[in-house]
């Protein structure tokens, strides 16, 4: 069976766009509303990246730590995350779900029992920010043999020649930060120039899919409508953030903004 | 798990930074690889240069002030009536913390590298005092991430860091200290390595800045090592050298020079901080059995709850403040080389008290946490064996805890 998230990217190429990917924090602002979110906004995004919350992420500007810091004071667990993406997966079971964190959380519960538990809760990929490669290779490996994509990152900062090796190790996906920055921070950097970049990495083999990610907002993914797909996080968590403070409900407003971000790219 | 005698163990590390196998290594996101890349090259060969060892060794002598005093307390060992106790006094170091040498190196690093800024973190604010420093000897740029809780209870050093032009940003995440400030501050790298070299304030972090941190601290035993045969003619039989342990650089520079001895005649103490007596919070993962996460890039010991959430921690002493440990101490800690305990907020106060009392001496909190342990131990041993404790840093900066803790006559107007 083909894993679902290439199915995602299949059936937006036939549509002649591309996949849109969500982030937001399991747990954020609490266990059922992340799972209310999630099912709010499956119509319009394509992939549900869903963050582990981790209290600390060298990689993450200030709206994901707000909102990974709320799920955390919440109580947010490892097992929670798993039942959230297994009661979603009962709701619509092809969304293609990939969880987002930091290794010392995997682990500590165990590569092998924490990929287990992603297989039998429905997860179809897995984002590790600090377990770059090739100090991931081993963990990529038990990832492929479960039919879990691991996805490797890709930066501005990566030589060419890193990029080839990663690339011809990788798994059918792989995800390319549009700048040096941590999540959130403002476009630094030209639309034109990220494309230039991501093309420059595509073309190594154009097979596999590459996504963009890191400062895109409502504003900015009109303009990178080539890529293979485009990742959403830091505005989202940041409308959560906004939700609450004006007393107004995350999962419709969240809903809203993602139905938006989806016709910039139609 | 085995120390390799004759190689310098910030180099008994495997390809991928880890020693023993299992500490350490690169947990960093993709975006700094290539940073810390050009880093390691760009340590590895000047540390075998001749010309750049020469001008570390100048801008030591003659700006750091090297080398520290190496003293006997005699008062104390008289009212002790056990070993012999000395101290190598670092906090005579420009600056007055053992800080001084890992922000001398990363700034000629800097310099080397073409980059015109450094950002640095900070605990008790040493780190970024004596980066504020450096930076400002050498033309660069400097921006310190402390935790907010920090400053307020280091005001000493922060005023110091301003004066010298550093920008300070304080970091209002989490437990608002060091372990936030280390985070904060390898945020802003991620961003901004393109343009700025990052200092990391003690032997934690990527492989590669225990490695530069261990390299330059070292400088404390080398010295430590001629006094020592100056005085007594050769290495002690019985040498014990106590050492308080937050991220572990004072200790590991102190220690360095004496890893080849038997530990039966050289022994290594280091100190971690116990917190308060009444609360379970601590920050001594080696002494309380902590398990083995990622902290900061680098596997290690690290208070962490199941979930490998790193918890919080608490101590009088904002530079042992730290829910991890150096990956070199913990190298250390399996190989048996060294030997790790804990003293707790109040019983490093009452060695601050003693010291004080009977010497012309003023360790900060952070040296007061070993003295307890070594006071303590010093009494049962025998006269023939060498006490050393480094003292490497100098209560000035702790004179608003002292003054709240211990009363007005605890504090010196200097």
């Amino acid at each position: 069976m083909l894993n679902p998230i290439s199915a995602a990217f299949k059936k937006a190429k036939t549509e002649n766009r591309p996949a849109l990917l969500t982030y937001t924090v399991a747990g954020d602002s609490s266990k059922k509303q992340s799972l209310d979110i999630l099912k709010s906004i499956s119509k319009n995004a394509d992939i549900l990246e869903l963050g582990v919350p981790h209290n600390t992420p060298v990689a993450d500007g200030s709206q994901i730590q707000t909102s990974a810091y709320r799920a955390i004071k919440k109580g947010i667990k490892i097992n929670d995350i798993f039942r959230i993406v297994r009661d979603f997966k009962r709701f619509d079971k092809n969304k293609p779900i990939i969880l987002m964190g930091y290794y010392n959380m995997i682990f500590q519960y165990g590569d092998n029992n924490f990929l287990k538990k992603c297989k039998n809760s429905g997860v179809n990929g897995l984002i590790v920010v600090d377990l770059p490669w090739p100090e991931n290779k081993d963990f990529a490996k038990k990832c492929r043999k479960k039919s879990i994509y691991f996805i490797q990152l890709l930066s501005p900062t990566t030589t060419s020649k890193r990029l080839k090796k990663i690339i011809q190790n990788s798994h059918p996906m792989n995800y390319f930060i549009s700048m040096l920055s941590t999540t959130g921070g403002k476009l630094k950097v030209s639309p034109r120039q990220i494309l230039k970049n991501y093309n420059r990495i595509k073309k190594i083999n154009p097979k596999k899919e590459i996504v963009i990610g890191f400062g895109i907002t409502e504003k900015t993914i009109g303009k990178l409508k080539s890529a293979d797909g485009l990742v959403v996080g830091s505005a989202i968590c940041k409308e959560i953030t906004r939700s609450l403070d004006s007393r107004q409900n995350p999962v419709t407003n969240v809903s809203k903004l993602v139905k938006k971000l989806k016709n910039k790219i139609k | 798990m085995k120390l390799i005698k004759g190689i310098p163990v910030i180099d008994q590390g495997n390809q991928l930074g880890f020693w023993g196998g299992k500490f350490g290594g690169n947990f960093v996101p993709e975006t700094l690889k290539k940073p810390i890349e050009d880093l390691e090259i760009l340590f590895n060969k000047l540390k075998k240069d001749k010309k750049f060892i020469t001008e570390r060794d100048r801008y030591f002598e003659n700006w750091v002030g090297a080398p520290t005093r190496f003293i006997k307390l005699e008062n104390l060992t008289n009212y002790i009536g056990g070993a012999q106790i000395w101290s190598k006094v670092v906090s005579d170091a420009n600056g007055g913390a053992h800080k001084i040498y890992n922000a001398t190196v990363h700034c000629l690093l800097a310099k080397r590298s073409g980059k015109k800024i450094i950002c640095g973190d900070t605990g008790a604010g040493y780190a970024g005092k004596m980066l504020s420093m450096a930076a400002k000897k050498f033309g660069l740029k400097c921006k310190i991430f402390m935790g907010a809780k920090d400053i307020a209870r280091q005001q000493p050093n922060v005023k110091a860091m301003k004066k010298n032009g550093a920008e300070v940003i304080p970091v209002y995440s989490g437990s608002q200290t060091l372990v936030d400030a280390v985070s904060e501050c390898m945020r802003f790298w991620v961003a901004n390595c393109d343009t700025t070299a990052m200092c990391v304030g003690s032997t934690v972090g990527p492989a590669v800045f225990v490695r530069i941190c261990g390299w330059s601290t070292s400088q404390i035993s080398r010295e430590l090592k001629v006094q020592l045969i100056e005085e007594f003619g050769s290495i002690p039989k019985k040498l014990k050298l106590y050492n308080c342990v937050g991220g572990g650089s004072s200790s590991f520079g102190f220690w360095n020079e004496f890893m080849d001895y038997d530990k039966k005649q050289v022994e290594f103490i280091g100190v971690e901080a116990g917190g308060p007596a009444k609360s379970k919070k601590h920050a001594a993962p080696l002494t309380y059995g902590s398990k083995i996460g990622i902290l900061h890039g680098a596997a290690q010991y690290v208070n962490q709850n199941s979930d490998g959430q790193i918890e919080e921690t608490e101590s009088i002493s904002a530079g042992l403040d730290y829910p991890g440990i150096s990956p070199l101490h913990c190298f250390l800690k399996d190989t048996k080389r060294a030997r790790y305990t804990a003293a707790s907020d109040e019983e490093a106060l009452s060695a601050f008290k003693l010291v004080t009392k009977f010497e012309d001496l003023r360790p900060s909190l952070e040296p007061s946490h070993a003295f307890f342990v070594a006071l303590k131990e010093a009494k049962k041993l025998s006269k023939d064996t060498v006490v050393v404790v480094n003292s490497c840093g100098d209560a000035y900066k702790d004179r608003g805890i002292l003054e709240q803790r211990l009363g007005k006559k605890y504090v010196k107007s200097n």
